[in-house]
């Protein structure tokens, strides 16, 4: 039995190989959050080793600590407030001076720390010799070298973790010194910081109610507040006598500004870099020439001014086909094991509430849950093999500047992209964006990308409503609604629903790589996981929700049975809810029928059609008696005879399907990745009220013209 | 002044100064583009924007509106 319980955070640039450090050191002993308030993921492991139970949380990948950015902030505070008793610097060895650059933030807030060299092969091969003692030295923490991707070395890791926990490890604390200027600035803030520290500590001792020791070293707090950290500046002000802290900082910024001719926050950011220089140049040799890397000969293609559009449509066309192409087989299967698994227990069952709760309600809302797993499961296999190989990064280099236009990022095509097939997928695909407002937006515009389960609505009402040779164009034109709009909303959101700067779009295109199938399928499993746990929760319940505003009441008021299951359909709560609505959807030319069927197109866009077509039957006593094998021919017939459809209202219909409400697993999704209630229920309340809006206009001005 | 964004694909040049302000100056600068870093332009992506850029051995992007803030000699 581990006797002892420590905690361990792994930090790195992105691309430094540190997911696959994690996964090799927790193997699947993995948990998967969020950081409360933000859309930050927090992801959490555990190993047991050398007698110690080691918690190991794996930091967002960041290049930085500033408050800027909310990964790297969230970073920050987790090394500040829950002070993992030691940090492991994940460190792409090959690139060796740019990821040191948040090393020597690191040593700043004087964490106990020990370097990981990852990558080491690579590096090796391009001719670099690091003297491994010499550098340690430099940098005052112990160093371990890694070939992540082959497993090389995670014990060592481990080692050195306890070797610096249990204090073996001796070596002199060394920090970056700083331009002597800035470094007289420095020691002013500090002596400034202490008295002030000192004072709070006496006024805590009499009143109590001061926060006393700021868990910041008071050399980090100082070399913050030079650089103007908004989150730092914040933290002083709260603390009395900050008016005389600030009024020396501003003094401090001046001075350096004057002297150096320069911003305090470059001067500081070249010391750091200047630190790292000076090391490298001491502790690593280059004996390699400018060779032409493999990663540059690929690129040459890959990112070809001429081919690298259509190899990234072609590359974007695989993952859609893997995703639902390859993924309809095992859907159907699961649909079909339900669809039996309910025969058998309807046959073993009497008839009645409770068979019905089970058949339709339970085994079908399980069935519900689990048919978009193939989906899920198949499009983060892809995506987790883009991200590996290092070709998500050029997808993002080459949609950008379309992106960009409407305020969003190269990122968002992909998961954009994946909403004509499932919206549930889609929407779980923006955790590929760091950036939350980015996120956030590119979640609320993915409903607008219409979905596999609309397509059935659009060509039945199609078939009925069109001649063959529109056909294709009404289908297009749908299609393309749907984009422009997701464009239109992207670009209102960014406006004003969360305006701010723009995520920049300066990011490192990683060298290619091989991935490892186990991280590819620790990443699948860890999504699959995620949507099964959180958000199938909340769709099972939905899914019995909806079947009891569908099956109740079940007899009517003089407590007889309904004569038919159309009748039974109209006196549901369901369908008191689309005759109510119906003055609401009478200026878009809908009645209740269509109003019924909306409200049950919010458990899966596809039943708003099946539900028309159980309505329309009435009278049709012959088709009702088939049951609901009744082919698109007749739906076709008889919702033309029936719903006193126009082709110009069945075209509005199909306007609604597309825009209105996403359906109830897509905002399960949109709950669980936005982590409350608030964005699921905008999505439903502006889809929604946007719909109404489009199809109004539309209506109202096809009649003024004469359509209707 | 000639900035990054001049340079055509190919072409070498030092960082002499990186204007601009909040998060972009501050991601820039952190990633390594500072005054003093020598720097290539390597390609513009396929519809004109973002560009590649060489810094030290690896590959970095950025928007063109960003390259205009890094002054170049």
């Amino acid at each position: 039995m581990p006797n002892k319980t420590i905690t361990i955070a792994l930090a790195g640039n992105p691309n430094s190989g540190k997911t696959t450090i994690f996964n090799n050191l927790t193997g699947a002993r993995q948990h998967v959050g969020n950081y409360p308030g933000v859309t930050v993921e927090r992801k959490e492991g555990r190993v047991i080793y050398g007698g110690y139970d080691i918690k190991v949380i794996d930091l967002p990948g960041t290049y930085s600590l500033t408050a800027y950015s909310p990964d790297e902030l969230v970073a920050r505070n987790v090394l500040i407030e829950e002070k993992p008793d030691v940090v492991v610097n994940i460190v792409d060895a090959s690139n060796l001076e740019r990821n040191l650059y948040l090393t020597t933030q690191l040593k700043e807030l004087e964490v106990p720390l020990v370097l990981v060299l990852n990558m080491m092969d690579i590096a090796e091969k391009s001719g670099m010799k690091i003297d491994i003692n010499l550098l340690s030295q430099l940098l005052g923490a112990p160093i371990v070298t890694v070939i992540g991707t082959k497993n090389q070395g995670t014990v060592d890791i481990l080692k050195a973790v306890l070797d610096t926990y249990e204090g073996r490890i001796k070596l002199t604390s060394r920090t970056v010194r700083y331009h002597h200027e800035v470094e007289d600035e420095l020691t002013v803030l500090q002596n400034t910081l202490a008295d002030q520290v000192v004072k709070m500590k006496v006024a805590a001792g009499t009143a109590g109610s001061y926060m006393v020791q700021p868990s910041y070293p008071l050399r980090w707090v100082a070399v913050k507040l030079l650089e103007n950290d908004r989150e730092i500046i914040n933290k002083v002000n709260s603390w009395p006598g900050s008016d005389k802290i600030m009024a020396a900082v501003k003094k401090s910024r001046d001075r350096i500004r004057e002297i150096l001719q320069d911003d305090p926050e470059l001067v500081v950011v070249d010391g750091r870099y200047g630190f790292i220089r000076g090391a490298c140049q001491e502790a690593v040799t280059f004996s390699g020439t400018n060779q032409i890397t493999t990663t540059e000969i690929i690129d040459k293609v890959l990112l070809n001014r001429v081919l690298a559009l259509p190899i990234f449509l072609g590359i974007m066309w695989l993952l859609f086909q893997l995703t639902f192409t390859l993924g309809a087989p095992p859907m159907e299967w699961i649909e079909a094991g339900f669809a039996a698994l309910g025969e058998w227990v309807s046959s073993h069952m009497p008839e009645g509430l409770l068979q019905s709760l089970i058949v339709d309600g339970i085994i079908g809302g399980v069935g519900g849950v689990v048919v978009f797993l193939p989906n899920i499961m198949l499009l983060f296999l892809g995506i987790a093999f883009l991200e590996a190989t290092g070709y998500m990064a050029r997808a993002a280099f080459v949609m950008d500047k379309i992106m960009h236009r409407v305020g969003l990022h190269g990122k968002s095509f992909v998961p954009m992209l994946t909403g004509f097939g499932c919206n549930i997928p889609a929407i779980m695909a923006t955790r590929t964006l760091e950036n939350p407002r980015d996120r956030l937006v590119t979640m609320l515009v993915t409903p607008f990308m219409s979905c596999g389960a609309r397509l059935p609505v659009y060509s039945l009402l199609i078939a009925a409503f069109f001649a063959p040779e529109v056909a294709g164009n009404v289908l297009f034109s749908i299609y393309l609604i749907g984009i422009l709009m997701a464009m239109l909303m992207a670009k209102v959101f960014k406006t004003w629903l969360v305006p701010g700067e723009s995520e920049p779009f300066v990011m490192e295109l990683p060298i290619y790589r091989m991935p490892t199938l186990k991280n590819l399928l620790i990443h699948m499993w860890e999504r699959a996981w995620l949507y099964l746990k959180k958000a199938g929760t909340i769709i099972l319940a939905a899914s019995i929700l909806i079947w009891g505003l569908f099956t109740f009441p079940t007899v009517d008021e003089n407590g007889q049975p309904y004569a038919n299951a159309i009748q039974q359909m109209e006196e549901s709560y369901a369908g008191q809810i689309g005759k109510a609505i119906e003055p609401v959807l009478a200026p878009l030319g809908f009645d209740w029928q269509t109003g019924i069927a909306l409200v049950a197109g919010f458990a899966a866009k596809e039943v708003v059609v099946s539900t028309l077509g159980t309505l329309y039957s009435i009278g049709d006593e012959e088709a009702l008696a088939e049951g609901e094998a009744t082919a698109a021919k007749d739906f076709a017939q008889r919702a033309r005879e029936q719903s006193g459809f126009t082709p110009f209202t069945a075209y509005i219909l199909m306007l609604f399907t597309l825009l209105y409400s996403p359906c109830v697993a897509a905002i399960a999704v949109i709950k669980r990745e936005t982590n409350g209630w608030k964005w699921p229920l905008f999505t439903m309340a502006y889809t929604t009220a946007l719909a109404w809006i489009v199809c109004f206009l539309v209506y109202q001005g096809g009649r003024l013209v004469g359509l209707a | 002044m000639k900035s990054l964004k001049d340079l055509l694909p190919g072409e070498k040049a030092r960082v002499s100064r990186v204007g601009g302000v909040g998060a972009v100056k501050r991601r820039i600068v952190d990633i390594g583009i500072v005054p003093g870093a020598e720097i290539e332009m390597e390609r513009y992506a396929p519809l004109g924007d973002p560009v590649e850029v060489k810094l030290k051995g690896n590959h970095l992007s950025l928007r063109k509106e960003e390259a205009a803030s890094i002054f170049v000699e």
